[in-house]
């Protein structure tokens, strides 16, 4: 009887959530998403994530940095403006992941010296080679007379916003272009012509015309607009508002561009960029407390590379309140210094071009933060210094022993194997 | 901004709309398809095609629908719709639950005497976004091994191509392989000749065709990457973009017990190398070769398809463009009821899993500077996806699937993980 009675009734229920499953189903997946959410995967730690905006962008900043996000990864088509000749078709071509770039997207640059005269060889294709083409469009080749040429992979992009609010003031009053204090250091501005679309801001210091240069491997750029606009143009064949000549190669011809009208990307694409550019984050250390991170970080200052990787610089006035007068860890003083003989010729030979007035041997002090990352967007290779030459900490190390850092570097070989493991512990937790 | 606010509000509202239609189109085609189970005038047109009662090949899948006959008039409408919900979830940033109506596709066949047959698709994806005409053809029968067939057709390049109604499958996304190498859905202009002929237990089916082909965004396109799909656009159904037609060819073998292995082929020139007769860069030749298996074991079906693509690079591409890429995937679905379900009639349960690789550059790299030789490649997809279906009737499936996606990109930097659920019904009408 009662089993009948409970047949009955779960029968009676069945029907009755059959005539609702339609509006149960719905409701049913939503809890079984919300219960399933552990099978999802979840965010890497906060210090393995470089493409990450900075604290305290507003929603309205927030919008404009996921723009230029977007348009980092973007990939050009010739249709779309690509070329005619390009390395790559994207920023993250190059910076995988707005991290350091690898030897496989290495960028060439050459020229030749006439006379005193250092020349870019721009009627030849200089001042970087573009090896790759669109569709039936000869792809640039090395033109046979050049005698200096250099190799770059890209740096990572992380926190350079907060570079570019530094004052002038901060990067002159770290200069030391004579070696005043006799520490055998001496780093030096490099001082460059700004292009003619430059508008200087409060943090701009005029010195007869000429500014502080402090992106590129030598400081060649005064802004990341600079930067960016070359990049578009050198690396994707991007002509914009800043510079709207077409690339060609001009073993092809000279007006032998694409067929794409001039700007072939907007003014927008630019702004947008920048804008992404300077609001990234800076790199969130990892192990920061770890004693061995401690220890590096001691005997890192103590044998002298604090000297010109300086630890923490603060930022000036900026209109993004996110980048106003911050305090960072960006290890750079952004001067220019001569690292001597080993690092003033290509691995293959060549002289190192120079740039501005920065000679061949002369290098800007890259900023380390970040440093541990680089395998990340390596392919899990470490690939260091201006064109990968060094593929571990130690071995970058090694190519510190000529020039103004000689002192620093033979200081970190006399160190016991413990303790240099403890600096470079140290390094790969920036 | 209210303006976009609204526009997106709207859409959402839409998309409500659209899913309501849905289910309540799937359950309307559910009981109609129980209610006229003695209808004659609804039935498979393999029945009406000549084919085998007991063995069913790839080949067929076409006619290997549920039509609806119009009278005496020779014609017969079918169709079938899709439509799913996403949530997924990649290294932590999700865009949270979203719905989509994938597809609405309208089937016309029309036999003209006992030769001639006529087929046509017409399919609308997510709503109007995007309409096609996915095939337009004629077959004529010249003989029981031999049918001449022109028109837009469906390729014979692996298995899912020709065959990838959504009503016939148990998970809602369609095989990464399938899509991202060969590029289903492939409809392509073009004519040739196909057949099959029966021994015993045996059934050998062929395909030839001379196709347009697919074009020169193969490469240099917006996926930076060597990207087959890339090469499917609207001129193609106008002209061949380089006048040297490609080929597709299938030769398939099947056994009434033991399944059906096919093996296919399309390639041809895909750049454009002439332009106003004039020659004007090398020609690049694309080649798929594609296996495909189908068999059944009690309650275990397994079905799978590997590709493999060479694709001629211009030298200055290297590495960057893969000339090599490969995928396959392989799913089994296995039979746990098969009985009423709650209120459907002789419905089945089934569990499914799919696994599946892309590798879309199988070359290895070499730098400028000599640091980095011979080095693998990456730029690879490894996913696996497990879930249920419930098949209330032959055209009606509802999906529950989970997916979780490996993705690394060219250098082989640490993989990106996505992975999601998804529910969807699909149903042929």
């Amino acid at each position: 009887m009662y089993k009948n009675v409970i047949r009955f009734v779960l029968k009676l229920l069945i029907m009755r959530i059959s005539k609702y499953i339609i509006i149960l189903l719905p409701l049913m997946l939503l809890v079984v998403i919300s219960a399933c959410n552990k099978l999802l995967p979840g965010a890497p730690d906060p210090g393995d994530t470089i493409a990450e905006p900075a604290e305290g962008l507003t929603p309205e900043q927030l919008v404009t940095f996921l723009a230029g996000d977007e348009l980092f990864a973007k990939v050009y088509s010739p249709e779309q403006g690509l070329g005619p000749i390009f390395i790559q078709q994207s920023c993250e071509g190059c910076h995988v992941g707005d991290g350091k770039g690898h030897p496989f997207n290495m960028e060439t640059r050459f020229g030749k010296y006439s006379g005193l005269v250092f020349d870019e060889m721009l009627d030849k294709g200089g001042p970087q080679l573009q090896q790759r083409s669109i569709a039936a469009y000869p792809s640039e080749q090395l033109p046979s007379d050049y005698t200096h040429k250099t190799g770059r992979i890209a740096p990572i992009v992380i926190g350079m916003g907060f570079l570019a609010a530094l004052h002038d003031s901060t990067i002159l009053n770290m200069a030391d272009p004579y070696d005043a204090d006799g520490d055998g250091i001496s780093g030096r501005v490099n001082y460059v012509l700004p292009k003619e679309y430059f508008t200087p801001e409060s943090i701009h210091i005029d010195s007869s015309g000429y500014y502080v240069g402090r992106f590129g491997k030598k400081a060649k750029e005064i802004t990341l607009l600079d930067q960016i606009v070359f990049a578009l143009k050198q690396d994707i064949g991007l002509t914009s508002d800043f510079d709207v000549e077409d690339i060609f190669n001009p073993q092809a011809g000279i007006n032998s561009g694409d067929a794409v009208p001039d700007p072939e990307v907007s003014l927008d694409v630019v702004n947008n960029l920048v804008f992404y550019m300077r609001t990234l984050k800076t790199p969130t250390r990892r192990n920061e407390d770890d004693p061995d991170v401690l220890a590096g970080e001691q005997l890192f200052t103590q044998i002298g590379c604090a000297n010109c990787h300086k630890p923490t610089l603060t930022t000036g006035p900026s209109e993004i309140e996110a980048l106003s007068e911050k305090t960072i860890h960006p290890y750079t003083d952004l001067l220019l210094h001569d690292m001597g003989s080993a690092l003033a010729f290509t691995t293959d030979g060549y002289p190192e071009i120079p740039e501005g007035s920065a000679q061949g041997s002369e290098w800007r002090t890259p900023p380390l933060w970040g440093l541990g990352l680089a395998q990340e967007s390596q392919g899990g290779t470490g690939y260091y210094l201006h064109d990968g030459r060094a593929t571990t900490l130690k071995e970058t190390i090694s190519y510190h022993a000529t020039g103004e850092a000689s002192n620093i570097a033979s200081n970190f070989f006399a160190l016991s194997e413990a303790k240099q493991d403890q600096i470079i512990t140290f390094l790969n937790s920036l | 901004m209210l303006h976009l606010i609204v526009h997106k509000g709207m859409s959402k509202i839409k998309s409500l709309v659209f899913i309501s239609l849905l289910i309540l189109i799937s359950s309307l085609s559910h009981a109609q398809s129980d209610s006229i189970k003695s209808d004659s005038t609804k039935k498979k047109l393999i029945n009406r095609v000549d084919l085998s009662d007991s063995i069913t090949i790839n080949q067929d899948a076409l006619y290997n629908r549920p039509f609806i006959g119009l009278g005496r008039t020779g014609t017969a409408l079918g169709g079938y719709i899709e439509g799913n919900t996403n949530y997924f979830m990649e290294d932590g940033v999700t865009e949270g639950f979203s719905m989509e109506l994938r597809r609405f596709n309208i089937f016309i066949f029309a036999a003209l005497g006992k030769r001639v047959r006529i087929l046509t698709e017409l399919e609308f994806e997510h709503g109007t976004e995007e309409i096609a005409l996915e095939t337009a053809q004629i077959d004529y029968k010249l003989h029981e091994v031999l049918s001449f067939r022109a028109g837009i057709l469906l390729p014979q390049i692996g298995m899912f191509n020709a065959n990838h109604d959504s009503p016939k499958w148990d998970f809602v996304d369609r095989p990464l392989s399938s899509t991202m190498i060969i590029p289903s859905t492939l409809s392509e202009v073009g004519f040739g000749f196909f057949g099959k002929f029966y021994r015993s237990k045996w059934a050998f089916s062929y395909d030839a065709y001379l196709i347009n082909g697919l074009q020169a965004d193969i490469v240099l396109n917006e996926e930076g990457k060597t990207f087959i799909p890339a090469g499917k656009n609207e001129e193609m159904f106008g002209e061949d973009n380089n006048g040297l037609p490609m080929v597709n060819a299938k030769f398939s073998v099947s056994h009434s017990k033991a399944g059906e292995l096919g093996l296919s082929y399309y390639g041809g020139v895909y750049n454009n190398f002439r332009v106003e007769g004039e020659q004007v860069d090398a020609k690049r030749n694309l080649s798929l070769f594609a296996l495909d298996i189908t068999t059944k074991v009690n309650k275990f079906k397994l079905q799978g398809e590997y590709v493999y693509a060479l694709v001629d690079v211009p030298d200055d591409l290297e590495g960057l463009y893969g000339q090599k890429q490969w995928g396959g995937w392989i799913e089994i679905n296995y039979t746990l009821l098969d009985k009423k379900i709650i209120f459907f009639d002789q419905s089945q349960l089934l569990f499914n899993i799919r696994m599946e690789k892309v590798d879309f550059n199988a070359d290895k790299m070499n730098d400028p500077s000599g640091f980095v030789v011979e080095t693998k490649l990456y730029d690879e997809i490894t996913a696996l996806s497990v879930g249920f279906s419930i098949r209330t009737s032959s055209s009606l499936v509802f999906k529950g699937v989970y997916q979780y996606h490996w993705i690394r990109d060219l250098l082989g930097n640490p993989a990106a993980r996505k992975a999601g659920f998804q529910f969807g019904l699909a149903t042929y009408f």
